[in-house]
């Protein structure tokens, strides 16, 4: 037993730090630090510099542009990526259709995406989610009806994260009404330019277009872009959601912004010092810490057992990331949001010249969203009341 | 990075554990144990000695088997969870650990081997009553005479005392009752003249006593390490001893999780087995992931304990000893909630894991001293 690196294990580490430091652009990693908007290009520029160097998607197979790296290379590749703050290879392309397609597509369907998968020259997004269908996804109602060699599909998805900015969307649609819940679902890839596709945005929370609404009315699919088997979506569905779990706990990002917290502490001034000097606010932030130590350890655990796992199971230890690394993620804004204190209320920055500590608290306007977008990650991806159910079930037996 | 046990240590873990359940194995067997007159059975000790755990972190030329923090960890776990009531923190981890590392050869040839094969107990008398978890904090004096010195003072909670042939005692040679030098070791014979004890039973099972000593003479080469320096030792030995805890915390917090999980499944309400309400379900999930971020950390501070740097070491005991005392709270609190009335009964052994935890949680530092300490060290995470 010994939890320490290897020396080449420390050497990797170096090697992509350096080179997320180096090579992505700072005012990029500054943006994902401070939780501000990223515009669509930020995203296309950050991927496009790792998928050169052949990193935008280490986790696939091989031979479609993945890397042979050890489950422990590529916990360290995750963790590195987030605690210097780069925009995550967009989740929907790298670890939700790109490893599907890989795993059930067709070569006709591999060659056409993946390539553009990889290179973010196309913008993926996901239709599961629908008014109706939230944690009880199977119950969705997107129905695909047959019509020659193609599919009409009708209903509506929602929660579909950064849908503005999508090219394709992979859809979940009802293609044996008749079939009981699970069965008769088929995975289906939507080109967003179709006549019928109808993108709305919702406003979140934080005050931002982050989420968006889409309507599917009579959106005529060629057949060929089914994936796999008809009526076997569901299937493809939870490999999809068991596919990627090392970094679900984001533990890399609530490390950064740990760091982070810190650094502002020593200079917001607070009593005849700083917020550095307020010794119940650091036991606080040492609390969250020690949280965060123990739950990197379990994700090292998990990680480790993974070179012994079935790949294609998902592994209900995940569930147990999820939940503590969302509580932990939510502990840090809740942190930052104090460390802000006043500061946080206004929404826009007053004009140069009105507020003497405009340099001093530059930060601080984006202090309240990041803590109101937070509530999301003890929601998505299966909300922690789910991921309760899934503990109880897969592994106490209850 | 490797989580794997070696063969070794493996079957270290199976002998541990097999011991321990066998001799275990209902809660009669445990109270028949606590019930003789140093709360646990010498024959068992015996047994302990015959398997080679007494030996287990003594170097090899010591006549022990040489083994480091994950082997104690194994143990411990096992130890922890079957509540087996013998001394093995007070005599190997505390006494035993304070001769390991700062006896002189003629000294550790003198003491192990007795604590080897089980004739001759150690015991930590460290703590005194005003001291609380401040480690410097020693009034007991120690004064130079002729020949040696003259130990006065009392000292408090000193766990497994009446069981111990040896004290590894801690008291002033010189300086203020909390500074930090002038703090020495010594081996007294708990029947030497001027020792008395007073032993008592204690919340979790154990046994301790308070022990005054007065007008104790105890020759030259009784000095444990260096003279004034002893405060250094007795950090090095609670942090074994927190280490110690921190896997039979885990091993307590292992069995009460199985045993609430079988309870959830057998016991019928409503005409369904309790198991099946989601209230109940999601409080035993929240019991497993506090069982789970126990046992990292208690890995954490195996890992740390031989660390060379002594404050990354300290901070590093310290936050495991904070997640430990967090888990095993909730853990064992909500044990017997899930249990209902039954787990507020001594005839139900899940009780006495509940116990034994807290008390853990108050031993060498309750939450608070131990996250103010990570907290005056400015946490985990470096700010650059």
């Amino acid at each position: 037993m010994d939890l320490r690196f290897t020396p080449q294990e420390i050497a990797f580490r170096e090697e992509v730090r350096s080179f997320f430091r180096d090579e992505i652009p700072v005012e990029i990693r500054a943006k994902v630090s401070e939780g501000r908007k990223l515009a669509r290009e930020d995203y296309v520029t950050s991927q496009r510099i790792l998928n050169d160097k052949g990193w935008a998607v280490p986790h696939w197979p091989v031979e479609h542009g993945g890397q042979p790296w050890s489950a422990v290379q590529r916990y360290i590749f995750m963790e590195e990526l987030m605690q210097a703050a780069v925009p995550l290879p967009l989740q929907f392309n790298c670890h939700m259709v790109g490893p599907v397609i890989a795993t059930f597509g067709t070569k006709a369907q591999k060659q056409r995406f993946l390539p553009r998968i990889k290179s973010l020259e196309d913008w993926w997004c996901q239709g599961f989610s629908e008014p109706g269908a939230g944690s009880d996804l199977a119950s969705l109602k997107t129905r695909a009806v047959r019509d020659g060699d193609h599919y009409i599909i009708d209903g509506q998805k929602t929660w579909t994260t950064l849908g503005q900015y999508a090219d394709w969307m992979f859809c979940l649609a009802r293609t044996d009404p008749a079939a009981k819940k699970q069965q008769g679902i088929s995975f289906i890839l939507i080109d967003m330019k179709s006549p019928g596709v109808t993108v709305r945005p919702i406003i979140t929370i934080d005050g931002r277009h982050e989420v968006n609404e889409v309507f599917l009315d009579s959106v005529r699919v060629p057949v060929e872009n089914l994936v796999g088997e008809e009526n076997k979506g569901w299937d493809y569905a939870k490999f999809l959601l068991a596919n990627e779990r090392t970094g679900i706990a984001r533990i890399g990002m609530s490390k950064e912004r740990i760091a982070r917290i810190k650094r502002l502490a020593q200079v917001t001034p607070a009593g005849a010092g700083t917020m550095w000097d307020d010794m119940d606010f650091r036991s606080r932030l040492a609390g969250v810490e020690i949280e965060l130590k123990a739950l990197e350890i379990t994700q090292m655990r998990v990680v480790a057992a993974q070179a012994t796992r079935d790949p294609t199971k998902p592994d209900p230890a995940s569930s147990i990331l999820k939940i503590k690394g969302s509580e932990l993620q939510q502990a840090t804004t809740e942190l930052l949001l104090e460390l802000a204190g006043p500061q946080a209320l206004p929404a826009e920055r007053p004009d140069a010249g009105h507020n003497d500590a405009e340099a001093l608290f530059a930060w601080a306007d984006a202090a309240a969203p990041v803590y109101f977008n937070h509530r999301k990650v003890s929601i998505y991806g299966g909300s922690n009341e789910i991921q309760h159910n899934v503990v109880a079930k897969a592994i106490l037996g209850l | 990075m490797d989580f794997d046990l070696t063969d070794e240590q493996s079957l270290l873990k199976d002998t541990a554990q097999r011991w321990a359940a066998d001799t275990y194995s209902s809660i009669e067997h445990l109270a028949s144990a606590r019930a003789a007159p140093l709360g646990f059975a010498e024959a068992k000790w015996a047994e302990l000695a015959d398997l080679g755990l007494l030996g287990l972190p003594f170097a090899e030329g010591d006549g022990g088997f040489g083994g480091g923090p994950v082997e104690t960890l194994v143990v411990m776990e096992a130890l922890g969870r079957a509540l087996a009531p013998e001394p093995y923190l007070a005599s190997v981890i505390l006494g035993g650990g304070a001769v390991r590392l700062a006896g002189s050869q003629a000294q550790r040839a003198a003491v192990l081997p007795g604590l080897i094969d089980g004739t001759a107990r150690l015991a930590f008398a460290h703590s005194e009553l005003q001291a609380r978890y401040d480690l410097n904090d020693v009034a007991t004096t120690a004064r130079a005479v002729e020949g040696g010195f003259r130990l006065d003072g009392r000292k408090s909670v000193v766990l497994n005392a009446d069981a111990a042939k040896i004290l590894v005692v801690s008291a002033r040679t010189c300086g203020e009752r909390r500074d930090g030098a002038g703090i020495t070791l010594f081996l007294v014979p708990a029947d030497a003249a001027g020792v008395s004890l007073s032993a008592y039973p204690t919340q979790d099972g154990g046994r301790a006593a308070d022990v005054i000593f007065s007008d104790v003479l105890v020759p030259a080469d009784a000095v444990l390490g260096a003279v004034g320096g002893g405060l250094a030792v007795v950090e090095r030995v609670v942090e074994g001893a927190i280490a110690a805890l921190c896997a039979e915390a885990v091993g307590l917090m292992e069995a009460l999780n199985t045993l609430t999980v079988d309870y959830l499944k057998t016991r019928k309400q409503f005409g369904v087995s309790i198991g099946s309400f989601q209230a109940l379900q999601h409080k035993a999930v929240d019991m497993f992931v506090a069982l789970e971020q126990a046992r990292s950390m208690a890995l954490y501070a195996a890992m740390m304990v031989e660390a060379e740097d002594a404050d990354e070491r300290r901070v590093a005991l310290s936050a495991a000893k904070v997640q430990i005392n967090r888990s095993a709270r909730f853990v064992g609190q909500t044990a017997v909630q899930l249990h209902g009335g039954i787990g507020m009964t001594m005839e139900y052994i899940g009780a006495h894991h509940f116990r034994r935890l807290a008390m853990i949680e108050v031993m060498f530092g309750d939450t608070s001293f131990h996250q103010r300490r990570v907290t005056a060290e400015g946490g985990l995470i470096s700010a650059a």
